[in-house]
């Protein structure tokens, strides 16, 4: 039984398309067979953070106009078997993504055996964002512990529970929060929501904490998703993601002021 | 800095616990006013409810009127039609 989820948060810029990339890449590291989204019409940026910019031939737009076949668009990942990537157009606008269309597309990745489709949002609440959610099964809505991040997550958590299909057919989305850019030292000091305070104020279950890390940029600056840096502290949060999503019971990681090394352990350790 | 600023400065609420209590009731009227707005639907059904009315009897604009109350478990349509008295 293959599974939708989409990536989405409303705000822009807090970590939609990493999250996309790494989430991806770890459920196809763990051998099940991924697609990957962009639903980005214009803005496409997926395919950068994933490395494939130069392998873009077709797009999502060409599939939906019949322009190119899914597997023609379809680029499969070089570092992780069993991920394929579907960029969206660079040209287009958003209004190029209809109901019909994208409802096609995903049913042939269905029919062709992907266990998950990913599919990654843009910032916002048009037409492109709303095509992302509407055939989910479960959703990850990604938040910054900031106040604007959290608003908009509330609301996008509101047009899940509203407008997606399985709302209007009387079911429910699952949802996921997931907190990036997480700093523990900035929520010990008091100038930071904690993590436990957003899951309050948004009452969404937590899915994984990501600590803001040098490690995003990097991976993002080689096109390396940031899931295959096994030495990135953000790397294992996601790791850990994926393992929980896929329902092992994980503790959270890296939530905690890590003790800062003393003049000895600095000069030995 | 001096004793009396230090005790101050400790008397002052972190950002964080700001940032919470600002958002929890930002957060609560807005679900709040989303629980009482009409559906957007609603001036263009009663423009047509009207239409339909008025291919048999003779109403006014303001005899018809159209409501959306929320319940807990289910929304219900109240539509009051007022006819003209027959002569």
């Amino acid at each position: 039984m293959s599974k939708v989820i989409v990536v989405t948060s409303g705000k822009g810029g807090v970590g939609k398309t990493t999250t996309s990339a790494a989430f991806a890449s770890g459920l196809a590291a763990k051998g099940y067979k991924t697609a990957v989204i962009d639903f980005d019409v214009g803005l496409r940026n997926l395919d950068l953070i994933m490395g494939v910019e130069r392998r873009v031939v077709y797009d999502f737009v060409n599939v939906i106009n019949g322009e190119s076949t899914l597997k023609q668009a379809l680029i499969r990942d070089k570092r992780v078997d069993n991920l394929y990537i579907l960029p969206a157009s660079q040209t287009r606008d958003k209004d190029a993504l209809t109901t019909e269309g994208v409802e096609s597309v995903i049913n042939e990745l269905k029919e062709d055996g992907f266990d998950y489709i990913v599919c990654d949002s843009p910032a916002g609440i048009e037409k492109g964002a709303f095509m992302a959610l509407y055939f989910a099964d479960e959703a990850i809505v990604v938040t910054n512990p900031e106040v604007s991040s959290v608003r908009d997550s509330d609301r996008i958590l509101g047009i899940l529970q509203s407008r997606s299909r399985a709302a209007e057919q009387g079911g429910t989305v699952k949802e996921h929060l997931l907190i990036t850019r997480y700093s523990p030292d900035r929520v010990e000091g008091g100038d930071m929501l904690g993590m436990d305070d957003i899951v309050e104020i948004l009452s969404v279950p937590l899915i994984g904490v990501i600590p803001e890390s040098e490690s995003v940029l990097q991976a993002s600056n080689s096109g390396n998703s940031v899931v295959l840096d096994e030495q990135s502290h953000a790397g294992q949060a996601y790791t850990d993601v994926v393992a929980r999503f896929l329902g092992e019971d994980v503790p959270l990681r890296f939530i905690d002021v890590q003790p800062k090394k003393g003049f000895f352990k600095k000069l030995f350790g | 800095m001096g004793l009396f600023s230090f005790f101050k400065q400790e008397k002052k609420k972190d950002t964080a616990t700001l940032a919470k209590e600002r958002l929890q009731i930002l957060i609560a009227h807005e679900h709040a006013d989303n629980r009482k707005r009409a559906p957007d639907y609603l001036p263009k059904l009663r423009d047509e409810i009207l239409g339909v009315i008025r291919k048999y009897v003779h109403v006014n604009e303001n005899d018809v009127n159209v409501k959306v109350e929320k319940g807990t478990d289910y929304d219900v349509l109240e539509l009051n039609i007022t006819l003209p008295e027959a002569k």
